[in-house]
């Protein structure tokens, strides 16, 4: 009996590949986007629904789920399944549509209240356990939805209605976080920069394994310029370094700067006047299976007068926690043959009673 | 030597010793081998909640209390017969508990100045007067079995590790049962471990022919056959019998169970026992936190399983804010509480039936949901396959309370006939032609629209929804309406579920009425005033929401009503509540369940007079 019902679902992925021709409107539902005129999440969704019709996924196969805030309103926005959940839980909740479900694209939005301060447990066991989901972390660094306190992302002595004197705790490095915790790919990427935000969730899909990638997204209520430095486009190039897979680090309005690791500490030099080439600078291994250049990569912000690099920081290939799961499950099936309910009850020291 | 053979309908027996004594094991042993003998039993374990409490000590004590009998029977027994008491501490503990003129048997090497000063004896109990009264059997029982396991190369202390074996080889024979079932399962046990494996071998067989030879038992017991109806049998504890329950309504409803769960006791038991049986396609996620696990099962329901989530008080605590969800996306997942005592950690081993007004409205908003409860060990296999059906025919999250008393608990158990069991009906939407999220059947229920159907894409959430659409929706008159329908939804429940079905005298002066894991002492205390003569009639909840539908009527039918509850009385408050009637409470809250003469004189006290006869 469970066996027709779960080979139905085979079914829908077998069919993944003969591809109905999508555009971006198919992934618009019908209720209206309710977000700030102006706000960075209006962005995130445009760029969504433009890469869905190219991610080769059916959209009765793709799943969004959030919990609170105002990116936790994605789903409602996007029209394919969705569950908008509770503060926290978005994670959690697309772990068990993905271990119940792996045949399903299972996508999460959050921001960084959601998951990094209440969802902060769940979001680091997903990354542990590299199972195959999305996680958008729309990193405004201030609570929206509640109206403007400082959130575990927002920078130390930060002025909100809760931290009148300024707050007093150190944020959290996303990046780091999701490094430490094991997740296989992790990206950055900004609301305002379409393309490289289109090429980032694309990368995402691809992806076989917790993929994560924290946005820049700009609250223009709460927190509004947040990330002006990195997006305007006076001072972008000298602010942002774009990390390319085997391509040197090199970044500068006139792409005169790179980056050079020296030992293990990056500086940034000067490539123009001839004390440094090119050649003298760190190339980026997305690939490569220690994370602790990504790692380094990612304390970039912490560091006086290096640039944010956005990109791909790494990219590796781990058994996922989902496909693990069923062939263990299949494993036991093919050793101890499918389960037989009169056998399991039956089995075990029993008396007959004349 | 010649020895009287004594024919008994009725014994309980308990061991008790150090946590590192092997006590759960010994009475374990005990259990099947008396369940494969044909007698009706019932065991109440009794553990720490510390792991290995320092040995000796009196809170490191360790029991398993075993009732068996040629009759029919319904509890553990409320004093034992015989206490086996393998120290100071054990006999400390335990022996209060003993029938007056019962039999003491105490491991006597075990009594020497460490282990008395431990208990905090400050003379010998065995010489003081302490036991008087008492039929005391003092045997060397670590002495006997180093003596047996002479020429092994075990170390002394492993030796003496097998002591339980020698004291359970000779309760074997001072009840007349068969060593074979034992000797069976070190074969398996130990398969890997052959010098343990004779060792205990040795001590078992050891023990038993002490029994036989030695002069201090002078008779031997027999307990014969209980007539139970006919059938094949195993015993079961609530917890395994839970399990299999849920793989049952997987099988029966065509869906894969997904069980999402954190360790908690006393509820790990399940995740452990689902865990093992993969190969029907169980889906075990042991989650990061509580919250994981029941959201996880969440997630799981939304694209099509048989969802569960298994824990305890403090779990539930936690789980809260996802059962909102469910009850507002209208998502069917069981939730299983293992009620142990509170509040907060509280006792973590000990049973209590305080989550009731948990189950009932532990959440924030008008958020109702069925609620069910077993009443027996075995009951929790079927009541498993009802709180699926329900679940999934509503689309509403269903509490299932079980207790630490009939999760450890055990019984025997006759096996159903697994083609009979009643299919589970699942109906996924298809069509799209006309789909609306919360579109409504003759139940009010929505449809069950898995991700993966084309064209029933859609979204659910937390936030209210309009009926029909499914769309957000902020609109006062939604909102009540939308309230009044959830609680409908569940209210419906009761044209689905067994009536109220009253046992004893149909012109009883008292109706007792209870609810779970209370339902062996209540029926015994009944039985035993009625066969007093006294008028009795008693009705047991397994429904606790909705209420069977006769429970006003049945309420109404007597003057006074007694309500037992290992709480303050949570189902009384309810019924009043609901029913406007006279409900006496009668609550036990000591982490311990009822004794049925506990009961009993409370029968007596209220229909009083000449101790209640009329
Ligand atoms: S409060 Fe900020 S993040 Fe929220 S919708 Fe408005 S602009 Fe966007």
């Amino acid at each position: 009996m469970a066996e027709n019902k779960e080979s139905a679902f085979s079914k829908v992925s077998a069919d993944k590949q003969d591809q109905v021709k999508y555009t971006a409107k198919d992934f618009a539902s019908s209720q209206d986007v309710r977000w700030c005129p102006g706000c960075g999440d209006y962005s995130i969704l445009a760029q969504m629904q433009r890469v869905s019709p190219d991610l080769g996924i059916k959209k009765e196969n793709m799943v969004w789920i959030s919990g609170i805030g105002c990116a936790a309103r994605f789903p409602y926005y996007m029209d394919t399944y969705g569950v908008h959940g509770i503060h926290g839980r978005a994670a959690s909740i697309a772990t068990g549509v993905k271990i119940n479900r792996p045949d399903l694209s299972v996508w999460v939005a959050s921001g960084d209240g959601d998951l990094l301060s209440i969802g902060g447990n769940h979001f680091i066991h997903a990354c542990r356990r590299n199972i195959d989901i999305k996680i958008l972390l729309f990193n405004n660094r201030i609570y929206g939805l509640t109206k403007g306190q400082y959130s575990p992302t927002s920078e130390k002595g930060k002025k909100t209605k809760s931290t009148p004197y300024g707050s007093v705790d150190f944020p959290f490095n996303p990046i780091s976080l999701a490094i430490g915790s094991g997740a296989t790919f992790v990206a950055r990427s900004l609301d305002r920069d379409a393309k490289h935000l289109q090429a980032m969730m694309k990368r995402a899909a691809d992806h076989k394994g917790t993929a994560f990638i924290e946005i820049f997204q700009n609250c223009n209520i709460f927190n509004d310029g947040a990330f002006e430095l990195l997006t305007d486009k006076d001072t972008k190039p000298d602010h942002v370094l774009v990390l390319e897979h085997g391509k040197p680090m090199v970044f500068g309005k006139n792409n005169d700067k790179g980056i050079r690791l020296d030992g293990l500490t990056p500086q940034v030099v000067d490539i123009s006047n001839g004390q440094y080439s090119i050649n003298d600078l760190w190339v980026h291994d997305e690939l490569d299976k220690n994370s602790f250049r990504a790692h380094i990569l990612s304390r970039f912000d912490e560091m006086e007068g290096l640039p944010t690099p956005i990109g791909v920081y790494t990219q590796v290939q781990r058994t996922t926690y989902d496909e693990d799961f069923h062939e263990q499950i299949e494993a036991i099936k093919k050793q101890k043959g499918n389960g037989d309910l009169k056998k399991l009850l039956y089995s075990m020291n029993t008396w007959e009673v004349k | 030597m010649e020895k009287g053979l004594l024919e008994l309908t009725d014994v309980t027996v308990r061991f008790a010793g150090d946590s590192g004594d092997g006590m759960q094991l010994t009475g374990s042993q005990f259990t099947n081998t008396t369940a494969i003998v044909g007698n009706d039993l019932s065991t109440l374990p009794d553990y720490p909640a510390e792991i290995r409490a320092p040995a000796g000590t009196t809170y490191g004590v360790s029991g398993f209390q075993l009732h068996f009998s040629s009759n029919d029977i319904q509890t553990p027994g409320d004093e034992p017969d015989v206490l086996v008491a393998m120290n100071p501490a054990a006999l400390k503990t335990n022996l209060s508990d003993l029938k007056k003129g019962g039999t003491l048997i105490v491991n006597v090497n075990s009594f020497d100045s460490k282990n008395l000063r431990l208990a905090d004896y400050e003379t010998n109990p065995l010489e003081d007067g302490t036991v008087e009264g008492y039929n005391v059997i003092q045997v060397p029982l670590s002495q006997l079995t180093n003596t047996a396991l002479e020429d092994t190369s075990l170390s002394a202390k492993e030796k003496t590790r097998c002591k339980n074996f020698f004291a359970l080889g000779m309760m074997y024979w001072l009840y007349s049962r068969p060593i074979e079932p034992t000797l069976n399962w070190l074969n398996v046990k130990f398969k890997n471990a052959p010098e343990i494996k004779a060792a205990n071998e040795k001590a078992l067989k050891a023990g038993y022919y002490f029994g036989e030879t030695t002069e201090v038992f002078t008779t031997r017991y027999e307990v014969k056959p209980a007539t139970l109806p006919k059938g094949t049998y195993r015993n079961i504890s609530g917890n395994e019998a839970l399990a299999l329950g849920f793989i049952a309504a997987s099988v029966k409803s065509g869906l894969p169970l997904f069980l999402g769960s954190y360790p908690i006791t006393p509820a790990s038991d399940i995740l452990h026992e689902l865990s093992r049986h993969k190969n029907f396609g169980v889906r075990t996620f042991q989650a990061e936190d509580e919250i994981a696990a029941v959201t996880a099962a969440l997630g799981a329901a939304y694209s099509g399983a048989l969802a569960i989530t298994t824990t305890s008080g403090p779990g539930v605590a936690l789980k809260t804010e996802t059962i909102g969800l469910a009850v507002m996306t209208e998502l069917p997942i069981v939730i299983i509480d293992v009620q142990r005592g509170g509040p907060s950690t509280g006792l973590p081993t000990k049973t209590e039936q305080s989550d009731l007004l948990q189950a009932m409205f532990g959440r924030n908003g008008e958020a109702p949901v069925a609620v069910v409860a077993p009443a027996t060990p075995a009951e929790c296999f079927s009541m498993a396959l009802e709180a699926s059906r329900l679940a999934i025919k509503y689309m509403v999250p269903v509490m299932y309370l079980s207790d630490g008393y009939i999760a450890n608990g055990s019984e025997p158990w006759k096996l159903p006939d697994v083609d009979a069991l009643p299919e589970i009906e699942v109906k996924f939407r298809t069509e799209a032609e006309g789909f609306k999220p919360y579109l409504r059947d003759e139940n009010l229920s929505r449809p069950w629209a898995l991700p993966g159907t084309p064209g029933l894409e859609h979204r659910v959430g937390g936030l209210e929804k309009a009926n029909i659409t499914g769309d957000v929706s902020y609109d006062p008159e939604n909102h009540e309406f939308m309230v009044r329908l959830r609680a409908q939804k569940v209210k419906n429940m009761e044209n689905d579920i067994p009536e109220l079905e009253v046992r004893g005298d149909k012109d009883a002066e008292l109706l007792v009425i209870g609810w779970g894991g209370t339902h062996g002492a209540i029926s015994e205390a009944v039985d035993r005033a009625r066969n007093r003569g006294l008028k009795v009639a008693r009705v047991h909840f397994r429904y606790l929401n909705p209420l069977p539908k006769n429970t006003g009527e049945v309420l109404r039918s007597y003057k006074k009503i007694l309500c037992p509850e290992l709480n303050m009385g949570q189902l009384s408050k309810i019924l009043r509540n609901e029913f406007l009637v006279d409900i006496e409470p009668f609550n036990k809250i000591q982490g311990l369940p009822f004794k049925s003469s506990e009961i009993e004189n409370k029968i007596d006290s209220i229909l009083g007079g000449n101790n209640g006869r009329k």
